[in-house]
């Protein structure tokens, strides 16, 4: 439905992305990662035909987004960062102006805005000045104008930021619920959000796609050892030397010690479980083995280990293993 | 027919906000200033000749002593107003980011140009239509040549039209609406004051600097004559800035 190829753009001397390549399948819901300045926004507005590639082509539904704009704008539903949206209008008459120029006609659009305002909870708000409304609601109004006319695909730039909590889920709940038969791209902060509503992600930094797929997929791409932590009641350097020598642990990670114990990450082979041995290594010692936890590979390891690695930065690298 | 959703919210705007009744208001207010001297010396004088049956009331005619100074001055008061009216146009849609939402929409730029174009020119003629306050007022008391004052309209509706369709262009270029303001007051002031230099002029650049002066093509209609060559000038002048605006806004899309 989205197919990107090789995207680039650059603001005079500044590259904002470069050579950025991915698809999304009809119905699925893709989440776009990456800190602040790595070009989400930019390859969100190329997509949207807001602004045009400087290398590169992409294609929305079937059409260039450059050569054929009007028609992947007939087809897209869009919102900017921020949510920018007419301050003087009341929300229902700005709903309405959208619709118009999205080109519901006149008899469908009294019952499409009210649709919408009812999906994105704006309803209590219709007569009020957008310019008077709070953050969230604000938001949501620019939710609501994304979703007029029926879009095949949404672009949505950070839709829940602004949002309180309870806010954030009915949100999250609503992108949810359109995935299937739209097709949504969005880009967010929040890890968790991805893991709770996109079916696969894209990782992208500095102007680069740095990782993409599933979200087990890319655990798997970028931890291909499976993880224990595990704390034991001993003199470090003879733990680690033990814990060493046991079969099937390829490393073992530096010693967090403190009151007589230590704290170990070991790794090994995944699908191969280390924690048998681990308990019978200690019991054999006569340690004891105060904890012993898998470590669960979440995507924020993967977002931050693959944005550190990006930088060249051993040292980021290993504070991230130790920390997790 | 893209235009139309683009021209009913900013008629919206105009109106739903204090704006439209706002620049009307103080319009009708500084025209009085120019109308209502003039109005009082010709009843004035008409009062004297009354006096004088042998004068015979010589030289006085209400169109030609009241209406047609006021339909000049009314093109000079143009010049501070016709800035207010478009600065807002594309500058705030820029700094409010709302342009990005814009030009995502199934609309083509001519569409959202022509849309934002016909608006202004409409509210631009609300003010007009209520200025014929004064005409109305002069024709209550004696005969006036009503033909002669809609020909000095139709030249202010150019005018004002040639106006709007610099300030269009002006505000497209920046994101600031005060910059955009006085920008187009700038170009405007520019596009008058050429008049005054084409008399330290010599031979053909003469002409062409006196032609070039946006109020020399106002003299005709201020007579109550529609020359072919002004007519051309006005309408020339508003396509042209019309397109100077498509092409700024293509290049939006271009610099991002």
């Amino acid at each position: 439905m989205i197919q990107a190829d090789h995207l680039t753009k650059s603001y005079g001397p500044v590259t904002a992305i470069h050579d950025v390549s991915f698809s999304v399948d009809k119905g699925q819901i893709v989440g776009f990662l990456g800190p602040n300045g790595a070009g989400k926004s930019t390859t969100m507005k190329i997509l949207a035909c807001f602004m045009a590639a400087t290398g590169g082509s992409a294609t929305v539904a079937g059409f260039d987004v450059f050569r054929q704009s009007l028609e992947v704008r007939r087809r897209i539903g869009y919102l900017p960062e921020n949510a920018p949206l007419y301050a003087d209008l009341p929300v229902a008459a700005y709903l309405d102006f959208v619709a118009e120029a999205k080109g519901v006609s006149r008899g469908l659009r009294r019952s499409k805005v009210a649709d919408v305002m009812d999906r994105c909870a704006v309803a209590d708000m219709q007569h009020r000045l957008i310019g008077k409304l709070s953050k969230g609601y604000r938001q949501r109004v620019g939710l609501a104008q994304a979703l007029l006319g029926d879009p095949e695909v949404l672009i949505l730039d950070e839709p829940t930021i602004g949002l309180d909590p309870r806010q954030i889920a009915e949100i999250r709940a609503l992108i949810k619920s359109l995935g299937g038969q739209h097709t949504v791209i969005l880009s967010t902060h929040i890890l968790p959000e991805v893991s709770m509503v996109c079916d696969s992600v894209i990782i992208i930094n500095r102007g680069h796609i740095v990782a993409q797929g599933t979200q087990s997929e890319l655990v798997q791409q970028v931890f291909p050892a499976a993880r224990v932590e595990v704390e034991i009641g001993g003199p470090s350097e003879a733990v680690a030397a033990a814990l060493k020598a046991l079969p099937g642990v390829t490393s073992v990670g530096a010693a967090v010690s403190g009151d007589g114990a230590a704290r170990f990450v070991v790794e090994s082979p995944r699908g191969r479980d280390v924690r048998g041995d681990l308990t019978r290594l200690a019991a054999a010692r006569g340690w004891e083995l105060l904890e012993l936890h898998t470590l669960g590979l979440s995507l924020e390891e993967v977002f931050i280990r693959v944005v550190a690695g990006e930088e060249h930065s051993p040292q980021i690298v290993e504070n991230v293993q130790e920390t997790a | 027919m893209g235009w139309v959703p683009i021209f009913r919210k900013e008629m919206r705007l105009y109106f739903g906000s204090p704006v439209a009744y706002a620049v009307a208001t103080f319009f009708l207010f500084i025209a009085a200033f120019f109308f209502a001297p003039s109005f009082i010396q010709y009843a004035e004088f008409s009062m004297r000749a009354a006096m004088q049956p042998q004068m015979m009331g010589q030289g006085l005619n209400a169109t030609e002593n009241i209406l047609r100074p006021l339909t000049y001055n009314m093109a000079v008061v143009l010049l501070f107003f016709i800035p207010m009216l478009t600065m807002r146009l594309f500058a705030e849609e820029k700094r409010a980011g709302t342009m990005e939402l814009l030009l995502t929409y199934p609309l083509r730029d001519g569409e959202v140009l022509a849309g934002k174009f016909l608006a202004a020119l409409v509210l631009y003629v609300f003010i007009l239509i209520v200025t014929l306050f004064y005409p109305a007022t002069v024709a209550w008391f004696t005969k006036i040549e009503w033909g002669a004052v809609l020909t000095g309209y139709l030249g202010l509706l150019l005018i004002g039209g040639s106006f709007l369709a610099i300030g269009l262009f002006v505000s497209s270029t920046t994101e600031n609406q005060i910059v955009a303001g006085f920008g187009t007051f700038g170009v405007l002031l520019a596009l008058w004051l050429l008049g005054w230099f084409a008399d330290s002029a010599q031979g053909s650049l003469r002409t062409v600097v006196q032609q070039t002066a946006i109020i020399e093509h106002m003299d005709g209609f201020a007579k109550g004559v529609i020359d072919t060559k002004d007519l051309v000038y006005y309408l020339t002048v508003i396509a042209f800035a019309l397109f100077l605006t498509l092409r700024s806004l293509e290049s939006k899309r271009w610099r991002g």
